[in-house]
């Protein structure tokens, strides 16, 4: 058993059993972060405080909310909107944060992508970002059931429906995860239990994985310096805080990271009050009609570009085009074949392939969305021939890329 | 500042997916309609000028109205109940108390002329299916049909209430109300939904709006929906479009031209709202004070940001 | 020898704790299956003289939305035999009887009564009146619900004779 002593103060016995002084020195003051870092560096405590939000304003829906075919949309669209004081607030959070944090999500990754943040030793900080996209997207979906809308209930008969795997015809699986023919009570119960404790849990297990790999091999910097972060620590403790290429994480960081987070909440805020539409689509305004499909069902904008995807092609290879636009992100560490951990625009043909991604992302989005008809449907096949394209290039491009 | 170049390059992308997704997407998905001011230019003018007096003794005789229409505030019941009505007509015939205010005297002219016409639904009673509209045409009273038409509309003219009396509440439901429920307003197609203590009588209530509901089902070709979300799911613009003529926006459609004057149709339009964006004006005034609020947020975390970076750079 | 045995019963120990995971993982797969009473929920029987020509009804069976069309002489005398061969037969009428759902993602077609056609307003796939693709992205006409002629009657849900040559024969799944 450890020796105590008689506590001087709160503070002191309190340190004496949980040793906060060591944490608070191994977490905050002592948490080395490169200087040399722009705004893009703050999306980590971005995404942070947009999932307190999502989860604040989701424990007080969860009051109110109703998991019952015949009761889940006017639970949520009268009870909620209408009879629960600052209901609508947490409703308009909720469906606005959970909008946005795909927005700083992929903010985050191409500035991950950009900068060569999954290399070097840092593969395992890629790899559990992208298990956060994966399950921040099963979170988004099963959420997306819950107010049993027309939009809730044909989204979930179209991505269900992939679970049979097309030419297989494996109906058992899909009526397996609807437990029912079609979308009803079984299904909406199951999606609400993931909503609401599975998924949530196995996200905050995720973000201490991606939080803990980054400890080791550090935050990357703008220019990709490799940095000696013993010996600058030293500088800074030795009170050389300006010639030291490192800060400390708090307040150093923190305070920056706060100022990205207001201006940030500034935009998020304007966007509940005054301009949601986009993330509460008025289409899942009218409630779920099994014998009735709305004119066009498309998913929520930040999934359009794998829908989109899977969109042209014939059943089978559109499946097949859908699962590798799922999992390939994931290889990103390996696939990249250079040695070089810099950002993109100094590394020649890479810096194209960036931008075309990035762009090409963009127009499968938009063509995502748009009725499948005339030059948009060839758009959205070429756009989605160019994206697996662009991944079979990437190991060559990079291969040829010289060492920096 | 390279900050600054790197927010503008995230902003620009940000904005141009956000108009592919939205503004444009939707514009190339939805049909535009530019409202027409509800001016119904294709129905002729009144040029006659009415006189109420002989108008209401063309309502209440010759017109004979009243053998179908209550008229409440001149003291006329309707003949028979709702429910009994649209087992007749196919819908429950609309009292005539406000009509003067709730629709444009243009439409009400042509209405009682030619129902079919002035309502739009001439292809659901074409000479080739055989029907006609339920609504009998008024073919006159052996005088000048322009004038008695003129004077039976001066007349419901002068009974109806000021329009500053027409509630949105009312304006719904003389307007809407007899096809459309809605349920976050407790109104059913025969009335407000009452509070009962029976058990039973609560269940003959529903019955009753059921058989209505039936009888409209088999009159229109599917129940006309109810309204209670119409605000959130379809937006102030496309209902205005919308109920001024409900052909442009979907071609073939049961639902009628309703012909409410500009007026109502504001009306019509704040009682959906209160059903279904009923925070609206608190959403307002909360997001105005939580603006304020985080933009000194932002601004206080600015000084603090700076006040810890003097000492870094 | 005794580092041997110990390895070896930690293993054993990690096997025995596996057999338990693995028997509590099929419990929690059939916890998820469709209950007993969705499964027995699933029979609907309709009265085929009751359909007039060319005049789609869509009735209910499993919570998915069923065609019926009964077909009109000229319909019929456009009709190959393949075509025929999807033909549901009650007292000598033609009906088409299919699940109202496109086979590409499960939207509902609307019919087109002037030209006997459905159109599928998800993807813009399109079906003529037998159920047949006539454009793509759907893989394969409208599918065939399990169904048994009873009389004037038609039981979904049930294989009968018909039903079961339809579907050796690959006309439907």
């Amino acid at each position: 058993m450890a020796h105590f002593t008689k506590a001087t103060s709160v503070h002191d016995w309190i340190n004496q059993r949980l040793g906060i002084d060591t944490v608070r020195r191994v977490m905050a003051t002592e948490y080395w972060i490169p200087k040399n870092i722009n705004f893009l560096w703050a999306m980590g405590m971005v995404l942070a405080i947009t999932f307190a939000l999502l989860l604040v304003s989701g424990i007080f829906l969860l009051m109110y909310y109703q998991p019952n075919v015949n009761t889940a949309f006017d639970s949520v669209n009268y009870t909620i909107m209408r009879e629960v004081d600052f209901g609508w607030l947490w409703r308009h959070v909720h469906g606005v944060a959970a909008s946005v944090v795909f927005l700083v999500i992929y903010i985050h990754m191409f500035t991950g992508i950009y900068y060569g943040s999954y290399k070097n030793g840092r593969e395992m900080i890629w790899i559990s970002g992208m298990l956060l996209f994966v399950t921040f997207s099963a979170e988004a979906f099963s959420g997306y059931m819950l107010p049993w809308g027309q939009m809730s209930y044909w989204a979930g008969m179209v991505i269900t429906n992939l679970f049979s795997l097309g030419g297989l015809h494996a109906d058992g699986i899909v009526e397996w995860i609807r437990g029912d023919y079609v979308p009803a009570q079984a299904f909406l119960d199951r999606f609400f239990m993931l909503h609401v404790l599975l998924l949530p849990l196995a996200i905050m297990g995720v973000i201490g994985l991606h939080f803990g790999a980054l400890r080791i091999p550090h935050v990357n910097n703008q220019d990709g310096e490799e940095l000696d972060f013993e010996k600058e620590a030293a500088k800074y403790k030795a009170g050389d805080k300006k010639g030291s290429k490192v800060i400390a994480f708090a307040n150093d960081f923190m305070s920056k990271d706060l100022f990205v987070v207001g201006i940030f909440l500034i935009f998020f805020f304007y966007l509940v009050f005054f301009h949601y539409d986009f993330a509460m689509d008025p289409v899942n305004f009218d409630p779920a009609d099994g014998l009735k499909t709305p004119a066009h069902i498309y998913p929520e904008w930040y999934f359009l570009w794998s829908y989109e995807i899977l969109r042209p092609f014939s059943t089978n290879i559109g499946l097949m085009a859908f699962g590798f636009a799922q999992v390939i992100f994931f290889l990103l560490p390996f696939l990249d074949r250079s040695p070089n951990a810099i950002p993109a625009n100094r590394r020649g043909l890479f810096s194209l392939w960036f931008w075309a991604m990035l762009v090409d992302m963009i127009v499968l989005t938009a063509m995502g969305k748009l009725p499948p008809e005339g030059i948009f449907s060839t758009i959205g096949l070429v756009a989605a021939l160019v994206f697996i394209g662009l991944w079979i290039a990437l190991p060559f491009i990079t291969k040829s890329e010289k060492k920096a | 500042m390279k900050e600054l170049f790197i927010l503008a390059v995230v902003t620009v992308f940000t904005l141009a997916t956000y108009y592919l997704v939205e503004p444009f997407a939707h514009s190339k998905m939805h049909k535009h309609v530019e409202s027409e001011k509800f001016a119904y230019a294709d129905l002729p003018a009144l040029t006659k000028k009415g006189d109420a007096n002989r108008g209401k003794d063309l309502v209440m005789g010759a017109g004979a109205c009243t053998g179908c229409h209550a008229i409440k505030v001149a003291g006329l019941a309707a003949p028979m109940d709702p429910v009994a009505t649209a087992q007749s007509y196919g819908v429950n015939t609309p009292d005539l108390s406000n009509a003067g205010v709730v629709y444009d005297a243009k439409f009400l002219a042509a209405l009682i002329k030619n129902p079919a016409h002035a309502l739009k639904v001439e292809h659901k009673y074409d000479a080739a299916s055989g029907k006609v509209h339920p609504m009998a045409q008024f073919g006159g009273a052996g005088g000048d049909l322009d004038q008695e038409v003129a004077d039976m509309v001066a007349y419901l003219q002068s009974i109806a209430v000021k329009q500053d009396k027409l509630t949105p509440k009312m304006a719904f439901e003389t307007a809407c109300g007899r096809c459309h429920a809605m349920k976050y307003e407790n109104w059913t197609q025969i009335g407000d939904k009452p509070s009962f203590k029976m058990k039973k009588d609560e269940l003959a209530f529903d019955i009753q709006v059921i058989d209505y509901q039936d009888a409209l089902t088999k009159y229109m070709g599917k129940l006309p929906p109810d309204l209670s979300m119409y605000i959130r799911s379809r937006g102030e613009h496309y209902i205005s479009t919308f109920v001024e003529n409900p052909q442009h926006l979907i071609e073939g459609t049961a639902m009628p031209r309703v012909g409410v004057t500009a007026e109502t149709a504001e009306k019509v339009i704040e009682h959906l709202a209160d059903a279904g964006d009923t925070k609206r004006v608190e959403r307002d005034e909360v997001g105005k004070k939580v603006m304020v609020f985080i933009v000194i947020f932002a601004l206080f975390a600015y000084l603090w940001k700076r006040s810890i970076w003097k000492d870094l750079h | 020898m005794k580092n041997g045995r110990r390895a070896f019963m930690g293993k054993a120990f990690g096997a025995v704790a596996g057999v338990g995971a693995v028997a509590s993982l099929y419990a929690m797969k059939k916890s998820w299956d469709p209950l007993p009473s969705v499964r027995s929920a699933g029979f609907t029987t309709l009265d085929m003289s009751a359909y007039k020509e060319n005049e789609l009804v869509v009735e209910k069976w499993r919570g998915k939305p069923i065609f019926v069309l009964k077909k009109t002489a000229a319909m019929l005398a456009k009709q190959t035999d393949a075509d025929k061969a999807r033909d549901v037969l009650v007292n000598g009428e033609h009906y088409m009887v299919c699940i109202g759902l496109c086979t590409h993602l499960g939207c509902i077609p609307g019919y087109r009564p002037e030209s006997s056609d459905f159109l599928c307003a998800c993807h813009g796939g399109m079906y003529d009146f037998t159920g047949m693709v006539t454009k793509a992205p759907p893989p394969r006409g409208l599918d065939i619900p399990p169904f048994k002629v009873d009389g004037n009657k038609l039981v979904l849900g049930e294989e009968g004779p018909e039903y079961k040559k339809m579907k050796e024969t690959g006309i439907t799944l």
